[in-house]
Protein backbone atom coordinates (compact mmCIF):
# COMPACT_ATOMS: atom_id res chain seq x y z
CA UNK A 1 0.00 0.00 0.00
CA UNK A 2 2.33 2.21 0.90
CA UNK A 3 4.83 0.95 -2.12
CA UNK A 4 4.30 3.15 -5.24
CA UNK A 5 2.26 5.79 -4.42
CA UNK A 6 4.05 7.57 -1.91
CA UNK A 7 7.42 5.61 -2.10
CA UNK A 8 7.60 5.24 1.75
CA UNK A 9 7.79 8.09 4.44
CA UNK A 10 8.61 11.17 3.58
CA UNK A 11 9.82 10.01 -0.22
CA UNK A 12 6.76 10.67 -1.80
CA UNK A 13 7.14 12.34 -5.27
CA UNK A 14 4.28 14.77 -5.75
CA UNK A 15 3.58 17.50 -8.12
CA UNK A 16 2.04 20.15 -6.06
CA UNK A 17 3.32 23.03 -7.02
CA UNK A 18 6.01 22.96 -4.06
CA UNK A 19 3.50 22.84 -1.68
CA UNK A 20 5.02 20.44 0.62
CA UNK A 21 7.86 21.64 2.81
CA UNK A 22 9.43 18.64 3.63
CA UNK A 23 12.56 20.26 5.97
CA UNK A 24 9.88 19.56 9.32
CA UNK A 25 9.04 15.60 8.38
CA UNK A 26 9.77 13.86 10.52
CA UNK A 27 11.35 10.41 10.42
CA UNK A 28 8.81 7.74 10.50
CA UNK A 29 5.78 10.02 9.67
CA UNK A 30 4.27 8.38 6.39
CA UNK A 31 1.87 10.70 4.28
CA UNK A 32 0.45 9.07 1.75
CA UNK A 33 -1.55 11.66 -0.55
CA UNK A 34 -4.96 11.86 -0.33
CA UNK A 35 -5.08 9.90 2.61
CA UNK A 36 -5.85 11.85 6.31
CA UNK A 37 -3.19 11.42 8.77
CA UNK A 38 -4.68 12.16 11.48
CA UNK A 39 -3.44 13.56 15.06
CA UNK A 40 -4.39 12.20 18.24
CA UNK A 41 -3.24 14.14 21.26
CA UNK A 42 -3.12 12.18 24.14
CA UNK A 43 -5.34 13.35 27.42
CA UNK A 44 -3.07 14.75 30.58
CA UNK A 45 -3.08 12.73 33.68
CA UNK A 46 -4.00 16.29 35.07
CA UNK A 47 -6.57 16.65 32.95
CA UNK A 48 -9.07 17.34 36.29
CA UNK A 49 -6.77 20.23 37.06
CA UNK A 50 -7.30 21.94 33.95
CA UNK A 51 -10.96 23.27 34.30
CA UNK A 52 -12.40 24.56 37.54
CA UNK A 53 -15.60 22.40 36.51
CA UNK A 54 -13.75 19.50 36.28
CA UNK A 55 -11.95 19.65 39.66
CA UNK A 56 -14.95 20.32 41.15
CA UNK A 57 -16.54 17.19 39.64
CA UNK A 58 -13.56 14.75 40.58
CA UNK A 59 -13.59 16.06 44.28
CA UNK A 60 -17.47 15.51 44.42
CA UNK A 61 -16.73 11.93 43.10
CA UNK A 62 -13.86 11.24 45.56
CA UNK A 63 -16.03 13.07 48.81
CA UNK A 64 -18.22 10.14 48.17
CA UNK A 65 -15.86 7.96 50.41
CA UNK A 66 -16.58 9.93 53.36
CA UNK A 67 -20.54 9.55 52.51
CA UNK A 68 -19.42 5.72 52.94
CA UNK A 69 -17.56 6.68 56.34
CA UNK A 70 -20.28 7.47 57.73
CA UNK A 71 -22.61 5.07 56.21
CA UNK A 72 -20.38 2.38 58.23
CA UNK A 73 -20.52 4.46 61.54
CA UNK A 74 -24.00 5.00 61.58
CA UNK A 75 -24.58 0.74 60.91
CA UNK A 76 -21.68 0.15 63.74
CA UNK A 77 -23.73 2.57 65.92
CA UNK A 78 -27.12 0.71 64.57
CA UNK A 79 -25.52 -2.62 65.24
CA UNK A 80 -24.16 -1.65 69.01
CA UNK A 81 -27.77 -0.63 69.55
CA UNK A 82 -28.86 -3.74 69.05
CA UNK A 83 -26.39 -5.26 71.33
CA UNK A 84 -27.37 -3.37 74.56
CA UNK A 85 -26.75 -0.18 76.42
CA UNK A 86 -22.76 -1.28 77.46
CA UNK A 87 -21.85 -2.22 73.66
CA UNK A 88 -23.71 1.14 72.78
CA UNK A 89 -21.86 3.59 75.62
CA UNK A 90 -18.43 1.23 73.87
CA UNK A 91 -19.02 2.88 70.42
CA UNK A 92 -19.91 6.08 71.97
CA UNK A 93 -16.35 6.48 73.98
CA UNK A 94 -14.57 5.57 70.71
CA UNK A 95 -15.82 7.59 68.54
CA UNK A 96 -15.31 10.68 70.85
CA UNK A 97 -11.75 10.19 71.12
CA UNK A 98 -9.43 13.25 69.69
CA UNK A 99 -8.48 11.06 66.15
CA UNK A 100 -12.05 10.02 65.65
CA UNK A 101 -13.45 13.77 66.28
CA UNK A 102 -11.20 15.27 63.96
CA UNK A 103 -11.87 12.47 61.09
CA UNK A 104 -15.21 13.21 61.62
CA UNK A 105 -15.37 17.23 61.25
CA UNK A 106 -13.15 16.48 58.21
CA UNK A 107 -15.76 14.06 56.93
CA UNK A 108 -18.43 16.16 57.87
CA UNK A 109 -17.22 18.91 55.58
CA UNK A 110 -16.52 16.66 52.73
CA UNK A 111 -20.14 15.49 52.99
CA UNK A 112 -21.63 18.63 53.13
CA UNK A 113 -19.84 19.45 49.72
CA UNK A 114 -21.18 16.18 47.96
CA UNK A 115 -24.79 16.93 49.00
CA UNK A 116 -25.12 20.36 48.35
CA UNK A 117 -23.04 19.74 44.61
CA UNK A 118 -25.72 16.70 44.07
CA UNK A 119 -28.80 18.30 45.42
CA UNK A 120 -28.14 22.09 43.35
CA UNK A 121 -27.55 19.53 40.04
CA UNK A 122 -30.72 17.78 41.03
CA UNK A 123 -33.37 19.64 39.53
CA UNK A 124 -31.91 19.07 35.72
CA UNK A 125 -32.60 15.27 36.58
CA UNK A 126 -35.67 15.41 37.86
CA UNK A 127 -38.81 17.08 35.93
CA UNK A 128 -41.53 17.06 38.36
CA UNK A 129 -44.92 18.20 36.48
CA UNK A 130 -47.71 19.22 38.91
CA UNK A 131 -51.09 19.33 36.81
CA UNK A 132 -49.33 19.68 33.43
CA UNK A 133 -46.76 22.68 34.40
CA UNK A 134 -43.25 21.71 35.09
CA UNK A 135 -41.96 22.45 38.46
CA UNK A 136 -38.84 25.69 38.49
CA UNK A 137 -35.35 23.77 39.22
CA UNK A 138 -35.21 25.72 42.45
CA UNK A 139 -38.01 23.87 44.06
CA UNK A 140 -37.22 20.72 43.24
CA UNK A 141 -33.55 21.59 45.06
CA UNK A 142 -35.37 23.30 48.08
CA UNK A 143 -37.60 19.53 48.50
CA UNK A 144 -34.09 17.88 48.50
CA UNK A 145 -32.98 20.29 51.00
CA UNK A 146 -35.79 19.98 52.83
CA UNK A 147 -36.10 16.40 53.01
CA UNK A 148 -32.28 16.38 53.78
CA UNK A 149 -32.43 18.46 57.22
CA UNK A 150 -36.03 16.34 58.45
CA UNK A 151 -34.03 13.35 57.69
CA UNK A 152 -31.25 14.63 59.95
CA UNK A 153 -33.48 15.99 62.42
CA UNK A 154 -35.09 12.79 63.10
CA UNK A 155 -31.38 10.94 63.02
CA UNK A 156 -30.04 13.18 65.56
CA UNK A 157 -33.63 13.06 68.03
CA UNK A 158 -33.18 8.97 67.52
CA UNK A 159 -29.73 9.02 68.64
CA UNK A 160 -29.35 11.93 70.66
CA UNK A 161 -32.74 10.31 72.53
CA UNK A 162 -31.14 7.13 72.96
CA UNK A 163 -28.33 8.60 74.78
CA UNK A 164 -29.76 9.70 77.81
CA UNK B 1 -8.90 50.65 21.04
CA UNK B 2 -5.97 48.40 19.93
CA UNK B 3 -6.27 48.52 15.57
CA UNK B 4 -4.81 45.28 15.17
CA UNK B 5 -5.03 41.47 17.91
CA UNK B 6 -2.59 38.56 17.46
CA UNK B 7 -3.75 34.68 16.88
CA UNK B 8 -2.19 31.98 17.53
CA UNK B 9 -3.54 29.07 15.60
CA UNK B 10 -2.76 25.42 15.76
CA UNK B 11 -1.56 24.29 12.42
CA UNK B 12 -0.94 20.61 11.91
CA UNK B 13 -0.15 20.17 7.74
CA UNK B 14 0.17 16.26 8.09
CA UNK B 15 2.34 15.89 4.56
CA UNK B 16 5.47 17.69 6.49
CA UNK B 17 5.06 17.56 10.55
CA UNK B 18 4.27 14.91 12.91
CA UNK B 19 2.77 17.10 15.10
CA UNK B 20 0.37 20.35 15.38
CA UNK B 21 2.22 23.65 15.78
CA UNK B 22 1.43 27.38 15.99
CA UNK B 23 1.35 30.05 14.05
CA UNK B 24 0.76 33.57 14.79
CA UNK B 25 -1.14 35.78 12.83
CA UNK B 26 -1.50 39.55 13.48
CA UNK B 27 -4.94 40.86 12.27
CA UNK B 28 -7.09 44.54 11.85
CA UNK B 29 -9.09 44.62 15.44
CA UNK B 30 -12.37 45.81 14.91
CA UNK B 31 -15.44 45.57 17.60
CA UNK B 32 -17.82 43.82 15.04
CA UNK B 33 -15.48 41.23 14.27
CA UNK B 34 -15.59 37.48 15.48
CA UNK B 35 -12.90 34.99 15.31
CA UNK B 36 -14.15 33.18 12.50
CA UNK B 37 -13.96 36.89 10.54
CA UNK B 38 -10.17 36.91 11.95
CA UNK B 39 -9.69 33.29 10.67
CA UNK B 40 -11.27 34.76 6.68
CA UNK B 41 -9.10 37.76 7.32
CA UNK B 42 -6.03 35.45 7.48
CA UNK B 43 -7.30 33.10 4.53
CA UNK B 44 -7.62 35.79 2.17
CA UNK B 45 -5.15 38.03 3.20
CA UNK B 46 -1.89 36.19 4.78
CA UNK B 47 -2.24 32.74 4.29
CA UNK B 48 -4.11 30.85 2.21
CA UNK B 49 -2.83 27.52 3.22
CA UNK B 50 -4.80 27.88 6.60
CA UNK B 51 -7.90 25.29 6.75
CA UNK B 52 -11.06 25.91 8.84
CA UNK B 53 -14.50 24.94 8.55
CA UNK B 54 -17.36 27.23 8.51
CA UNK B 55 -20.45 28.52 6.77
CA UNK B 56 -23.79 30.03 7.90
CA UNK B 57 -21.76 32.43 9.76
CA UNK B 58 -24.98 32.90 11.87
CA UNK B 59 -24.73 29.99 14.55
CA UNK B 60 -26.95 27.69 12.41
CA UNK B 61 -24.68 24.91 10.70
CA UNK B 62 -22.48 23.89 13.20
CA UNK B 63 -19.55 23.88 11.26
CA UNK B 64 -17.23 26.46 12.65
CA UNK B 65 -16.66 24.98 17.01
CA UNK B 66 -12.91 25.66 17.62
CA UNK B 67 -11.08 25.54 20.93
CA UNK B 68 -10.91 29.34 21.40
CA UNK B 69 -8.70 30.33 24.99
CA UNK B 70 -9.27 26.72 25.68
CA UNK B 71 -13.16 26.57 25.72
CA UNK B 72 -15.33 25.14 22.61
CA UNK B 73 -17.03 28.17 20.71
CA UNK B 74 -18.68 28.50 17.76
CA UNK B 75 -16.15 31.26 16.27
CA UNK B 76 -18.59 32.60 14.70
CA UNK B 77 -20.54 33.70 17.49
CA UNK B 78 -17.08 34.61 19.71
CA UNK B 79 -16.63 38.59 19.42
CA UNK B 80 -12.74 39.18 19.00
CA UNK B 81 -13.73 41.89 21.61
CA UNK B 82 -14.31 39.78 24.12
CA UNK B 83 -10.66 38.14 23.77
CA UNK B 84 -8.96 41.47 23.88
CA UNK B 85 -6.11 42.55 24.16
CA UNK B 86 -5.19 39.16 22.71
CA UNK B 87 -3.47 36.86 21.90
CA UNK B 88 -6.22 34.47 21.33
CA UNK B 89 -5.31 31.15 21.11
CA UNK B 90 -7.28 29.15 18.31
CA UNK B 91 -7.43 25.46 18.14
CA UNK B 92 -9.45 22.53 16.61
CA UNK B 93 -11.76 21.27 18.43
CA UNK B 94 -10.45 18.95 21.98
CA UNK B 95 -10.77 15.14 21.85
CA UNK B 96 -11.64 15.03 17.93
CA UNK B 97 -8.54 13.52 15.75
CA UNK B 98 -7.31 16.20 13.81
CA UNK B 99 -7.33 16.16 9.98
CA UNK B 100 -5.56 19.46 9.42
CA UNK B 101 -4.98 22.82 10.81
CA UNK B 102 -8.23 23.37 12.63
CA UNK B 103 -9.87 20.97 10.68
CA UNK B 104 -11.14 17.73 13.04
CA UNK B 105 -12.60 14.16 12.11
CA UNK B 106 -16.02 14.10 12.83
CA UNK B 107 -16.49 10.28 11.42
CA UNK B 108 -16.84 9.17 15.24
CA UNK B 109 -19.64 11.09 15.94
CA UNK B 110 -21.05 10.63 13.13
CA UNK B 111 -21.42 7.51 14.07
CA UNK B 112 -22.94 7.53 17.09
CA UNK B 113 -25.48 9.96 16.08
CA UNK B 114 -26.94 7.70 13.89
CA UNK B 115 -26.23 4.43 16.54
CA UNK B 116 -28.84 6.55 18.12
CA UNK B 117 -31.99 5.89 15.79
CA UNK B 118 -32.49 9.93 15.98
CA UNK B 119 -36.02 9.90 14.20
CA UNK B 120 -39.28 9.15 14.39
CA UNK B 121 -39.49 5.37 14.79
CA UNK B 122 -42.91 3.78 14.00
CA UNK B 123 -44.24 0.03 14.71
CA UNK B 124 -46.59 0.81 11.63
CA UNK B 125 -47.09 4.33 9.76
CA UNK B 126 -50.30 5.15 10.22
CA UNK B 127 -51.73 5.75 6.37
CA UNK B 128 -51.49 8.99 4.65
CA UNK B 129 -55.45 8.98 4.53
CA UNK B 130 -55.58 9.51 8.04
CA UNK B 131 -53.35 12.58 7.64
CA UNK B 132 -50.68 13.67 9.58
CA UNK B 133 -49.37 13.23 13.82
CA UNK B 134 -51.21 15.94 15.93
CA UNK B 135 -49.39 17.25 18.51
CA UNK B 136 -50.61 19.29 21.44
CA UNK B 137 -48.31 22.53 22.09
CA UNK B 138 -47.41 20.46 25.41
CA UNK B 139 -46.36 17.55 23.68
CA UNK B 140 -43.65 19.93 21.61
CA UNK B 141 -42.68 21.35 24.86
CA UNK B 142 -41.92 18.04 25.97
CA UNK B 143 -38.85 17.81 23.58
CA UNK B 144 -38.30 21.13 22.13
CA UNK B 145 -35.49 22.09 24.15
CA UNK B 146 -33.52 19.00 23.13
CA UNK B 147 -34.65 19.21 19.39
CA UNK B 148 -32.71 22.47 18.87
CA UNK B 149 -29.14 20.79 18.96
CA UNK B 150 -26.71 22.41 15.48
CA UNK B 151 -24.43 19.06 15.90
CA UNK B 152 -21.73 21.29 16.56
CA UNK B 153 -20.04 18.90 18.72
CA UNK B 154 -18.73 21.87 21.13
CA UNK B 155 -20.94 19.66 23.72
CA UNK B 156 -17.92 16.36 23.23
CA UNK B 157 -15.10 18.81 23.58
CA UNK B 158 -16.35 19.88 26.53
CA UNK B 159 -16.84 16.06 28.03
CA UNK B 160 -13.59 14.63 30.00
CA UNK B 161 -15.62 11.38 29.44
CA UNK B 162 -15.41 11.41 25.58
CA UNK B 163 -11.54 12.48 25.95
CA UNK B 164 -10.72 9.53 28.40
CA UNK B 165 -13.14 7.14 26.47
CA UNK B 166 -13.95 7.46 22.53
CA UNK B 167 -16.46 5.11 22.68
CA UNK B 168 -18.66 6.82 25.12
CA UNK B 169 -21.38 7.79 23.03
CA UNK B 170 -21.61 11.74 24.10
CA UNK B 171 -23.89 14.82 25.06
CA UNK B 172 -25.21 15.45 22.06
CA UNK B 173 -26.37 12.23 20.48
CA UNK B 174 -27.62 10.93 23.72
CA UNK B 175 -29.57 14.10 24.12
CA UNK B 176 -30.88 13.77 20.69
CA UNK B 177 -32.08 10.00 21.65
CA UNK B 178 -33.94 11.61 24.82
CA UNK B 179 -35.54 13.96 21.88
CA UNK B 180 -36.95 11.57 20.16
CA UNK B 181 -38.15 9.60 23.36
CA UNK B 182 -39.98 12.37 24.79
CA UNK B 183 -42.02 12.91 21.19
CA UNK B 184 -44.97 11.87 20.93
CA UNK B 185 -44.74 10.38 17.77
CA UNK B 186 -42.25 8.37 18.37
CA UNK B 187 -42.59 4.58 19.76
CA UNK B 188 -38.64 3.57 19.24
CA UNK B 189 -37.61 4.29 23.03
CA UNK B 190 -37.60 0.65 24.17
CA UNK B 191 -35.44 0.11 21.10
CA UNK B 192 -32.80 3.00 21.98
CA UNK B 193 -32.54 2.17 25.78
CA UNK B 194 -31.12 -0.95 24.36
CA UNK B 195 -28.81 0.56 22.74
CA UNK B 196 -27.74 3.51 25.44
CA UNK B 197 -28.02 1.40 28.53
CA UNK B 198 -24.38 -0.06 28.37
CA UNK B 199 -21.58 2.34 29.68
CA UNK B 200 -20.78 3.34 26.54
CA UNK B 201 -24.72 4.85 26.66
CA UNK B 202 -25.93 6.85 29.15
CA UNK B 203 -24.63 5.33 32.07
CA UNK B 204 -21.21 6.17 30.58
CA UNK B 205 -22.21 9.53 31.84
CA UNK B 206 -20.81 11.32 35.33
CA UNK B 207 -22.16 14.31 35.19
CA UNK B 208 -19.72 16.38 35.02
CA UNK B 209 -22.21 19.07 33.27
CA UNK B 210 -19.66 21.30 30.70
CA UNK B 211 -21.69 20.07 27.89
CA UNK B 212 -24.90 21.80 28.66
CA UNK B 213 -22.61 25.40 30.02
CA UNK B 214 -20.72 25.33 26.61
CA UNK B 215 -23.39 24.48 24.26
CA UNK B 216 -24.97 27.59 22.35
CA UNK B 217 -28.46 26.51 21.88
CA UNK B 218 -28.68 25.69 25.63
CA UNK B 219 -29.89 22.19 24.34
CA UNK B 220 -28.87 21.61 27.99
CA UNK B 221 -27.41 17.73 27.45
CA UNK B 222 -26.56 17.44 30.37
CA UNK B 223 -29.96 17.26 31.97
CA UNK B 224 -31.53 15.63 29.09
CA UNK B 225 -28.67 13.00 29.94
CA UNK B 226 -29.96 12.38 33.57
CA UNK B 227 -33.77 12.70 32.97
CA UNK B 228 -32.89 9.62 30.68
CA UNK B 229 -31.03 7.81 33.38
CA UNK B 230 -33.58 8.47 35.81
CA UNK B 231 -36.81 6.87 33.80
CA UNK B 232 -34.93 3.93 32.84
CA UNK B 233 -33.84 3.13 36.27
CA UNK B 234 -37.66 3.50 37.55
CA UNK B 235 -38.74 1.09 34.52
CA UNK B 236 -36.60 -0.97 35.33
CA UNK B 237 -37.29 -0.60 39.36
CA UNK B 238 -40.76 -1.00 38.23
CA UNK B 239 -40.43 -3.99 35.98
CA UNK B 240 -38.97 -6.03 38.98
CA UNK B 241 -41.47 -5.01 41.37
CA UNK B 242 -44.88 -4.68 39.62
CA UNK B 243 -46.68 -7.49 37.95
CA UNK B 244 -46.70 -7.41 33.95
CA UNK B 245 -50.26 -6.21 33.10
CA UNK B 246 -50.02 -2.61 35.68
CA UNK B 247 -46.79 -1.52 33.80
S1 LIG C 1 -26.11 19.66 22.30
FE1 LIG C 1 -25.50 21.83 22.02
S2 LIG C 1 -23.24 21.76 22.08
FE2 LIG C 1 -23.94 19.67 21.71
S3 LIG C 1 -23.92 19.43 19.49
FE3 LIG C 1 -26.00 20.07 20.07
S4 LIG C 1 -26.01 22.30 19.89
FE4 LIG C 1 -23.85 21.65 19.90
S1 LIG D 1 -20.53 29.16 10.65
FE1 LIG D 1 -22.42 28.11 10.94
S2 LIG D 1 -22.51 27.96 13.09
FE2 LIG D 1 -20.76 29.19 12.82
Amino acid sequence: MNGDMSGGAGLHHVGDGGMTRRAGLQPGHAYMRYHPKWYRRRMSVWWWLQKGSYAQFVLRELTSVAVAFFAFIFLWQVWALGQGPQAYAHVVARLGTPLAVVLSVVGFVLVLYHTVTWFNLAPAAMVVRVSGRRVPGWMVAAANYAAWVLLSAVVAWFFLGANQ
Amino acid sequence: MASTITLAVTRYRPEEEAEPTVETYTVPFRKDWVVLDALNHIKDHQDGTLSYRWSCRMGVCGSCGMMVNGSPKLTCAAFLSDYAPGPVRVEPLQFFPIVRDLIVDIGEFLHKLKKVKPWIVRAEEQPLSEGEYLQTPDEVDAYKAFSMCINCMLCYSACPIVGLESHFTGPAAIALAQRYNLDSRDQGASGRVEILSDHEGMWGCTFVGDCSRVCPKNVDPAAAIQQYKLTTAVDTLKSWLLPRGSR
